[in-house]
């Protein structure tokens, strides 16, 4: 008894194609469930962090609007740099009247700390298109770092570029809406308000959440009692040097702090 | 600020700080962060922020004033314990600006 799709070679050629396809399209069904899973598990993870993203957002569009920014140049810059603190670091530096050079440096380099989120988050982003990557690494935030690394840690088996592609787009929506709210309320606030100081108070909280350990108390205090001795060098320059002398002293604190455990 | 340069300003920083967020997953597997960097880079916003803040609060008006006439360094000093203590951003900025605000009501010319 001969099988049927051995009478004829294209039947069986159909047939195996037809399977293939049906195989495959199970398989995709399967990845696809998986995506959105892990996408929504990233959405979710996302959301109680917003009670923190959300007012953080409103204070940037207020202070843009504080330094004199349209609303349009607001929502321009938080779609470009979409980096909070550099960008109210830049506020502070327009409202005294730093120089444009000053201002790039000092934005970058508290950016700084995106080049160490990336190499963390690198192994988890890989095999997708330059243009991908390239997506997935323009939302990067500090709160999308935090919450994916701690779910990372806990689940294995997930398809971590979609829980980090979840949590990070839901952060960049909720920021920029949030902004342009902010951009639209500070226009409404007199500049006698004294506004401005807002800027120091806020960086004066995310530096308390910086201070993790002793080394970055050494590297606070340097720096920032560096910054206010060189307070008068040409073109407030005393904001960098007194920044990359702070590194370098919480640097020698922990070597020194590594040494003594050595030792002990 | 004229609103070109202001543009140029956005585009300049954004484009520094998409390389920062690019560079170290586009070289995985080509270039490892060196370790020297990695330990280096922990102490960015802890030494950054103090260097913004610390000023700031010395400086008011762009001279140096520690007396008790400099209200935002007193103002500074009430918000430096709740964030220490809460570490919340509106929390800090609204204790602090209402004691500003107290401040310059009670003893303000």
């Amino acid at each position: 008894m001969k099988k049927w799709s051995g009478k004829n070679p294209a039947l069986f050629f159909l047939f195996g194609t037809w399977y293939t396809h049906i195989k495959n399209k199970e398989k995709l069904v399967y990845k696809t469930m998986r995506m959105n899973k892990d996408f929504s598990a990233g959405v979710r993870g996302a959301l109680p962090i917003l009670i923190g993203v959300i007012p953080f957002a409103m204070i940037s569009g207020v202070a843009a609007a504080s330094v004199g920014l349209t609303f349009f140049e607001t929502l321009g810059m938080s779609v470009i740099v979409f980096a909070g603190a550099s960008q109210l670091a830049v506020f502070q530096l327009m409202s005294v009247g730093s120089p444009w050079i000053i201002m790039v440096l000092t934005a970058w380099i508290i950016n700084l700390r995106f080049t160490m989120y990336s190499a963390t988050l690198a192994p988890y982003l890989q095999k997708l298109s330059l243009g991908q990557k390239a997506l997935l690494a323009y939302m990067l935030s500090d709160q999308a770092f935090g919450i994916s690394v701690g779910h990372f840690a806990s689940n294995e088996k997930i398809s971590h570029r979609w829980f980090y592609f979840g949590a990070a787009s839901t952060i960049w929506v909720a920021w920029q809406i949030s902004a342009i709210i902010g951009s639209l309320l500070g226009a409404l606030v007199p500049a006698s308000w004294g506004l401005d100081f807002a800027f120091p108070l806020s960086f004066m909280a995310l530096m308390f959440a910086a201070l993790s350990d002793h080394p970055t108390v050494v590297a606070a205090l340097a720096g920032g009692i560096i910054a206010v001795l060189a307070k008068g060098l040409p073109y407030n320059t005393g904001l960098v040097l007194a920044t990359f002398l702070g590194i370098a002293a919480g640097y020698a604190a922990e070597s020194l702090k590594a040494r003594q455990g050595v030792a002990q | 600020m004229s609103a070109a340069s202001l543009w140029l300003l956005f585009v300049v920083i954004g484009l520094g700080t998409f390389l920062q967020r690019f560079l170290f997953i586009y070289l995985f597997g080509k270039i490892e962060m060196p370790d020297w960097l990695r330990r280096a880079l922990r102490f960015v916003p802890a030494a950054a922020l103090a260097a913004l803040v610390f000023p700031a609060l010395t400086h008011p008006t762009g001279h140096l004033d520690l007396s008790l006439h400099n209200f935002r360094l007193l103002a500074g000093l009430g918000g430096a314990i709740v964030a220490w203590k809460t570490r919340n951003v509106l929390l800090t900025i609204l204790v602090g600006m209402i004691l500003l605000w107290g401040l310059e009501l009670a003893f303000g010319v």
